[in-house]
């Protein structure tokens, strides 16, 4: 591969006079799984959400196929073909199912919706059984694949998912891994991952990171991350 | 609903289930004599005392009448309520209408006796007849407000039908017998305010931003046109679209710098707004005529083909004589009447069918989640300066209306107070429901219109309905929520015109 499609180069990020990035160096290649792993408050969300425009990086570029998005609004952003499922889901509650995945295709192709509705529906059969209920009033789970769904619907080249395990049972985590893993297999999908849980995660990978007080310390395929003794001791023993 | 009949004596929550459950008397007393001694201390200073203007300057008399007349009310109005809750809403009810007869009925030394007796036998009476019907004490809260939900959904999905006979009626309304000028001038009124309601819906229902300053783009279509037809004649169907372009305009104006602010400030911010607007209006005294307004404001014309008048200007034919009618000043006002109540509809079909847009959907959108909405590639910014634009312009419309009715305009018809009753209506009425801004329009602005002989006690009135609805509709009257799309019915709704 020639260029990376996603390119992070030493961006710094700030919280006011908090600095939460300090110099990360991030690349990612189309076609690619990427998790970055770490503990809480090591600045996994913020790298994410400083990707999408919002907080801005101060210091430091962001390349997206080849062009500079580091001072891009960030629904111009969006428009590129970054989707994001958000930390924390942040559906529509009082929307319906549908209304939800609708609101995902607002930058996508014209005429795109049907089939991609399709192409969510099947992912996510779940959804389908729900498609008219409000979707604040779905579970935890379902909510997480709305909120997944609604990202797929906006047709981007790259996903941006941050904690999609976040609070949800078991069996679930497990389902939505497998969904993860299936986008990227026949929809060849480029996804960057956030994840605490770092086995799934990493499993899942063809690459990883791991991020600690917003620095990058390691980096690796995600099977050498899993053997790495260091890893295991940190993110993995006693969590499995 | 059916019900078993045996709850008409159940205990309130929480009791236990006892058959034959003694009334707690001392108890009931006790806590309306509380409520009583509350009331005294809140109403000597705020019923019992009131200023007069005395030749020797301000003085102070005391109206021990109505505080005693108060103080009674509200411990009979607790006791009667303890007792309800404790089963006896049958009694209550009874010993409730008895006394709003005899207040009816016997001619009473006082007025404010009758008051005590009419009044508060009247609202227990509804009280307890709400009890007694609907057995209310076995419901717990959440399930009353469940049920009340489900009652107002009902009642939204009936507007499909309700619409459409509303609609005739507005319109056949002014050819009945019933139509004087009275009940069409509260009928304009009525109107007037449920285009502003409507208006006000698309920032605060739709977009989801408080806007406290409503009033001040009603302030500029209606001096728009006053200030047009004063300084250059130009006539009601040539100011109408300029006044709508200058509300929005002023609305894009105030959105650029305020936009960036969210929830409380940004509210604020909108409430500044609408007093700097009237600030301006007060003090530009060379420009706008300061306090004294503008008078003389020109009639609409029938589409500047007639006029409205017995005799008409030069080179204008008169409206009866052009369709042949006897002349009745009645004509203007039943033209008025559906001037007002075409715009209105204007206004609300516009967000009907916004709400199936893009645009009407990306508002929802923000409304519902700001960060969310920009990570799907909406134009923050845009999207809500289109909204208040827009929100602007239907309010400068309905002020150029508002101007060419009265004849008469002048800043103390824009004060914050007019901004507080339109939120007030969407508010109320369910925020972003079309058909609930009707009915809160109705219950805001015409409640006090019918109840005018009640004078200075009408806005007591008000007050009562407005508790009474934050109580038992937190959320507004009818606030259920309808999805503009539906799987089966493809992109096209299902559901059509009906208003929500």
């Amino acid at each position: 591969m020639s260029e990376p499609m996603l390119k992070v180069s030493g961006v710094h990020t700030f919280y006011g006079a908090i600095e939460a990035l300090k110099g990360i160096d991030i690349e990612i290649n189309a076609g690619e799984i990427v998790s970055l792993i770490g503990a809480n408050g090591a600045g996994k969300s913020t790298l994410l959400m400083t990707l999408c425009g919002s907080p801005r990086a101060r210091q430091g570029r962001v390349h997206f196929e080849g062009e500079d998005i580091t001072d891009l609004p960030t629904h111009e952003i969006v428009r590129r073909g970054i989707a994001q499922s958000p930390e924390g889901r942040r559906i529509f509650p009082r929307m319906s199912v549908l209304e939800n995945l609708q609101m995902g295709s607002i930058v996508a192709q014209p005429g795109s919706f049907d089939r991609e509705l399709e192409r969510v529906l099947t992912l996510f059969p779940r959804l389908k059984e729900r498609i008219a209920q409000r979707a604040g009033t779905m579970s935890g789970g379902e909510q997480q694949m709305l909120a997944i769904g609604r990202a797929l619907m906006s047709q981007p080249r790259l996903l941006l998912l941050d904690e999609p395990s976040l609070g949800l049972a078991p069996l679930i985590v497990k389902q939505i891994f497998s969904v993860i893993k299936e986008i990227n297999r026949e929809q060849k999908m480029t996804v960057f991952m956030v994840e605490q849980n770092a086995f799934h995660a990493l499993k899942l990978a063809h690459r990883g990171y791991v991020m600690v007080n917003g620095k990058i310390t390691m980096t690796g395929s995600g099977a050498a991350l899993l053997a790495d003794p260091e890893v295991r001791a940190a993110y993995l023993e006693g969590g499995h | 609903m059916t019900m078993p009949s045996h709850a008409a004596g159940a205990p309130p929550h929480g009791a236990p289930h006892v058959a034959a459950k003694a009334v707690d008397w001392s108890g009931s007393l006790r806590d309306a004599g509380f409520a009583a001694f509350v009331a005294l201390l809140l109403t000597v200073p705020l019923v019992g005392l009131r200023t007069i203007d005395r030749p020797t300057g301000l003085g102070i008399e005391a109206r021990p009448e109505e505080v005693v007349a108060s103080v009674l009310l509200v411990f009979f109005g607790r006791l009667g309520l303890g007792l309800i809750g404790q089963g006896l809403a049958l009694p209550v009810l009874f010993l409730a209408l008895a006394a709003a007869a005899v207040g009816l009925a016997i001619p009473l030394p006082t007025q404010v006796l009758r008051l005590v007796l009419v009044a508060g036998g009247g609202i227990i009476a509804l009280r307890a007849a709400f009890a007694v019907t609907t057995h209310r004490s076995k419901l717990t809260l959440a399930e009353r407000d469940r049920k009340m939900d489900r009652v107002a959904a009902q009642v939204q999905h009936a507007t499909k039908y309700i619409a459409p006979v509303a609609f005739i009626g507005a319109v056949l309304l002014p050819m009945t017998p019933l139509a004087d000028r009275q009940l069409l001038d509260i009928g304009i009124l009525l109107l007037t305010y449920i285009m502003l309601g409507w208006g006000l819906n698309i920032v605060v229902g739709l977009a989801g931003l408080l806007d406290l300053g409503y009033v001040a783009f009603y302030a500029v279509g209606a001096y728009s046109y006053a200030l047009l037809a004063h300084y250059f004649g130009l006539s009601f169907w040539v100011c109408l679209p300029l006044a709508g372009l200058l509300a929005a305009f002023s609305g894009v104006l105030l959105g650029f710098p305020v936009l960036r602010l969210r929830g409380d400030y940004f509210a604020i911010v909108t409430l500044g707004f609408g007093e700097i607007v009237r600030i301006i209006l007060v003090n530009w005294y060379q420009f706008t005529g300061g306090p004294n307004g503008i008078s003389g404001i020109p009639r609409p014309s029938f589409f500047g083909l007639a006029e409205f008048s017995r005799t008409p200007a030069e080179g204008m034919a008169a409206f009866h004589e052009l369709f042949g009618l006897e002349f009745s000043p009645l004509h203007r006002i039943v033209f008025m009447y559906y001037l007002i109540l075409a715009l209105a509809l204007a206004v609300n079909l516009f967000t009907l069918r916004i709400r199936k847009l893009p645009l009407g959907r990306a508002w929802e959108a923000l409304r519902e989640d700001e960060i969310a909405s920009a990570s799907l590639g909406i134009n923050r910014t845009n999207m809500k300066l289109a909204a208040f634009a827009i929100a602007a312009m239907f309010g400068g419309f309905a002020g150029s209306f508002f101007a060419t009715r009265q004849g008469f305009i002048s800043p103390e018809s824009f004060t914050f107070i007019e901004s507080a009753i339109i939120l007030a209506i969407v508010v109320l009425g369910g925020m972003g429901s079309q058909a609930g801004v009707v009915v809160a329009t109705l219950l805001v602005i015409g409640l006090p219109e019918a109840f005018r002989e009640l004078a200075d006690y009408r806005m007591l009135a008000f007050g009562m309905g407005m508790v009474v609805i934050m109580l038992w509709r937190p959320r507004g009257l009818l606030a259920h929520r309808d999805p503009t799309i539906l799987l089966h019915g493809g992109k096209k709704p299902a559901t059509g015109g009906a208003a929500r």
